[in-house]
């Protein structure tokens, strides 16, 4: 199986509501990906599924070919799956380069013992750590602020940080929800370029759920769309734009509101 | 099968449960439209007990006049009054600027509140064990078949369901009960809709400390001995009921309430047979709750809440 | 240098004990008493700190792994009395050192059986079960014959001094302070701050939640120990609920999440004890009025400065 992440038949059930029904999902190695859909489609469902958050009612998920079934967040997150999530969810009371360095962990050699011990094992790794944590928050220009509050940042870079934080767990593919939130134009711009970066330096596959068009269109090499759980298109942005079935469901959406 | 002793131990554990039923009312009722463990609860209890112990001796030269269930009526009701009364000035001021905050910074701040009423208590009444008077007199009846019940019995488990009939009336069919009842179903679309959220807290706890208030009184006259701390086991146990029965539930902590009651009653009624000694009573209560938390979480009747991702 | 400095603060505070003891017979019995019982609540304040304070677990038993401690190690030393009546004074030290440590070890499985069940637990329930246990420990102890029971133990051979007791709580600040600053420690921090972050970022939040109970079970039944070994004499009814909000109150005031702001607090609330002896009805007052006054103007205590998410659980 040459694809990624594969959903097949994945549906979600909570109580009487069903959330996500019959999806079929693939992600390519090093893919760009989007996920749309008018709001309570279940696109963050999907993210809380695919990173075992939730454990799907029915349904198989694979990754690297290994099912994702039953495997706490932690471990999935060990075998190469990183997000971000909707509300930003730093760890409020450590600085900026403690929330990297603890996404560190998974990397970790030592433990507990050596912690205590502190013998020259563990400063050595302490010294890789450190340098690696720093050299990523250099290169998105976070170094500085190394020794802040996370919390003491601005909207924007803190946001910044949850993605390199994310990265920090060495992924193969990052997910990220509606990280375009809250942004101005020009931070959305920005942030473009730096989902492209990302991509391209450290060779991962991205899949993205956000709701400004131009973010997904300008980044996602391909849409899916979403709509009551259901997937009701998939294609190229130029397709997507065109899909009657897409521009219904958003437009459904509007004559809700109207 | 002895069927007497069994009647007898169900009888002695229905009387009990009643008491941990309107205390643990209190507990679900705050936590349904608050969200969080009112801690001192069960010391309101405590200072309901002291309450009647009080407005007895103020009015005794006042019963002469009145036949003996009314002057009962009146120490329970005026007790009752002062302890909605208390409830209400401790959510003003210990609990209401916390409101923003996590639950376990008031479940911390409800601690320090029950510690201030009990040593309070000691501090005023003394920490000697007083006895409580005779509110009406007390004949046991003898039923059929070796089983007797106490007048006090009788009492406690007629008013105890009188009061859970009108408060379910007054939940059901007031506007109050409905304002209870949105504010405890989702916060935010009550105070949109104007619903007066400081009223109807006020009103909760009120409602919540009359009750424990009966139970003071009817543990009092069942067990005739009361002392400042007599309120914190009765507290927690009536904690575990609203669990049991399923948190901001008002039937379920009726239900667990009378449960907990009757699985204390009857662990102490048949150590002998069962192995435990009956200075475990205490710990039936927590084990139910370790057991209740890890199995079913959201109680016999309530349903559970997700954190949303 | 300061690639070592955990390890010199460690042997400055051994070495600091040491001299404590020295100078031990200059001071009076009384200024010696209290400064063992400072130390002994220094190492229950850290030690549940770990818990409450760095991993945001809020435990309400602490006192009951304390009991675990002190039982155990005093039923040991009671045993050996007979034959340590006669034997060399290093050979004494050697026992109460390893009955020291059985009761640690036996708190720590305590610690493990509250832990484990505990895991799903939300704060406020959390602590509620953690105070069941705790009183299920107390009944259990109360209850069994073999124990004293309600009478509790007496006649338990005074081994604690000064050394012991600045001794081990040396090690117990280390361990902690070591522990959370360390790459791997930070663990702990981000399972308070947003446990659902934490697992997401590969953080076994089980094994964190678990082994800072099991920590901080260890030191309270050393210090529960020290304590038995202390006053000679213990009983069920000196380690209820009430004792695990003495301890509380010390983690609270010095700042849930700080080392030294703790065991600061600690050595206050030792000195405040000690002032309001006299005046022991007030004492509790004053616990309960400072509680109150805490959590509303100053929740994070003397040194603290994390902040919890404050929305509410249900809340998107």
């Amino acid at each position: 199986m040459s694809e990624l992440l594969m959903l097949e038949r994945v549906t979600m059930e909570f109580g009487g509501l069903r959330a996500i029904g019959d999806l079929d999902f693939h992600i390519a190695p090093e893919e760009m990906v989007g996920l749309i859909g008018p709001n309570g489609a279940g696109k963050t469902t999907v993210f809380n599924i695919i990173t075992g958050v939730y454990k799907p009612t029915f349904g198989a998920i694979h990754f690297n070919g290994v099912s994702l079934h039953d495997k706490k967040a932690n471990r999935i997150t060990a075998l190469g799956i990183a997000r971000t999530f909707q509300n930003i969810r730093l760890f409020g009371s450590l600085s900026v380069f403690d929330n990297v360095r603890t996404a560190m962990n998974g990397r970790l050699r030592h433990g507990i013992i050596h912690s205590l011990t502190r013998g020259p094992a563990f400063r050595d790794e302490e010294e890789r750590i450190r340098g690696q944590a720093l050299a990523l928050l250099d290169i998105f220009g976070l170094k500085d602020d190394a020794d802040r509050q996370a919390t003491d940042l601005p909207y924007g870079d803190q946001r910044r940080l949850e993605i390199v934080r994310a990265l920090a767990t060495g992924p193969q593919l990052l997910l990220l929800d509606e990280p375009a939130a809250g942004m101005n134009p020009t931070e959305k711009v920005r942030l473009m370029e730096l989902i492209h970066f990302v991509q391209e330096k450290f060779r991962i596959a991205v899949l993205l759920v956000e709701h400004d068009m131009r973010v997904v269109m300008g980044v996602c090499q391909r849409i899916v769309v979403l709509d009551h759980g259901q997937k009701i298109a998939e294609g190229s942005p130029q397709a997507i734009q065109r899909d009657p079935k897409v521009i219904e469901a958003y437009l459904g959406e509007e004559a809700h509101h109207a | 099968m002895d069927w007497a002793n069994l009647t007898q131990q169900l009888i002695n554990g229905l009387s009990l449960g009643a008491i941990y039923a309107l205390i643990a009312l209190g507990y679900t009722m705050v936590y349904g439209v608050l969200r969080f463990i009112n801690f001192a609860h069960g010391d309101v209890f405590m200072i309901g007990a002291f309450a009647g112990l009080y407005v007895h001796r103020w009015l005794k030269p006042f019963f002469q006049w009145m036949p003996e269930f009314f002057s009962a009526f009146l120490v329970l009701l005026l007790s009752m009054c002062i302890c909605a009364a208390l409830g209400i000035l401790i959510e003003k001021l210990a609990y209401k600027p916390l409101r923003q905050r996590s639950r376990l910074t008031v479940l911390i701040t409800a601690i320090g509140v029950s510690l201030l009423l009990s040593y309070g208590a000691q501090l005023l009444f003394g920490a000697a064990p007083k006895g409580f008077p005779q509110l009406i007199k007390n004949e046991t009846h003898n039923l059929p078949g070796a089983v007797s019940i106490t007048t006090e019995q009788i009492v406690v488990l007629v008013v105890t369901f009188l009061l859970l009939v009108s408060l379910r009336f007054i939940v059901q069919k007031t506007r109050m009960g409905l304002a209870m009842r949105a504010l405890s179903n989702n916060p935010t679309a009550a105070s949109l809709m104007g619903v007066n959220t400081d009223a109807v807290i006020s009103f909760t706890f009120g409602l919540g400390s009359a009750l424990a208030a009966s139970a003071g009184i009817f543990f009092a006259m069942l067990y005739q001995a009361i002392d400042p701390f007599m309120g914190i086991l009765p507290g927690i146990k009536a904690f575990v009921a609203a669990v049991l029965g399923g948190v901001g539930n008002i039937a379920g902590a009726a239900l667990g309430g009378f449960l907990i009651g009757l699985v204390e009653t009857l662990v102490v009624g048949y150590s002998k047979n069962i192995g435990i000694p009956p200075g475990f009573r205490d710990a039936v209560a927590f084990v139910i709750l370790i057991l209740i938390l890890m199995f079913k979480p959201a109680g016999i009747l309530g349903k559970s809440e997700r954190e949303k991702v | 240098m300061k690639k070592h400095i955990a390890h010199l603060a460690l042997a400055a505070g051994l070495a600091a004990s040491l001299a404590l003891y020295a100078i031990a017979p200059q001071l009076d019995d009384y200024a010696v008493n209290i400064l063992v019982l400072a130390g002994i609540n220094i190492i229950l304040a850290v030690s549940l700190n770990l818990v409450n304070g760095h991993t945001g677990q809020f435990s309400l038993g602490h006192a009951g792994f304390m009991a675990a401690g002190a039982y155990t190690s005093s039923i040991i030393t009671l045993s050996l009395a007979p034959v340590l009546a006669s034997a060399p004074a290093w050979q004494a030290q050697a026992a109460f050192f390893a009955a020291l440590l059985a009761g640690g070890l036996f708190a720590s499985f305590c610690g493990f059986l509250v832990g484990v069940p505990s895991l799903r637990l939300r704060g406020d329930y959390l602590a509620m079960v953690t105070l069941g246990f705790g009183e299920i420990i107390r009944v259990v102890i109360q209850n069994t014959n073999a124990l004293g029971g309600a009478r509790g133990l007496e006649g338990i051979p005074p081994y604690t001094n000064l050394l012991w007791t600045f001794g081990i709580a040396t090690v117990a600040i280390y361990v902690v302070a070591s522990l959370v600053n360390s790459t791997y420690g930070r663990g702990f921090i981000s399972v308070r701050d947003d446990e659902i972050a934490a697992e997401a970022m590969g953080i076994n939040t089980t094994k964190y939640k678990v082994a800072a109970f099991v920590i901080g079970a260890f030191f309270a039944g050393l210090a529960g120990g020290l304590y038995a070994h202390f006053i000679s004499y213990i009983a069920p009814e000196g380690f209820n609920f009430l004792k695990s909000v003495d301890v509380v109150v010390m983690v609270i005031l010095g700042g849930m999440g700080s080392t030294p702001g703790v065991a600061a607090a600690a050595v206050l609330l030792t000195l405040m004890n000690e002032l309001l002896r006299d005046f022991e009805q007030y004492r509790m007052i004053v616990f309960a009025l400072l509680l109150i006054v805490l959590m509303i103007v100053r929740p994070q205590g003397l040194l603290g400065n994390f902040q919890r998410r404050k929305r509410k659980a249900t809340q998107p």
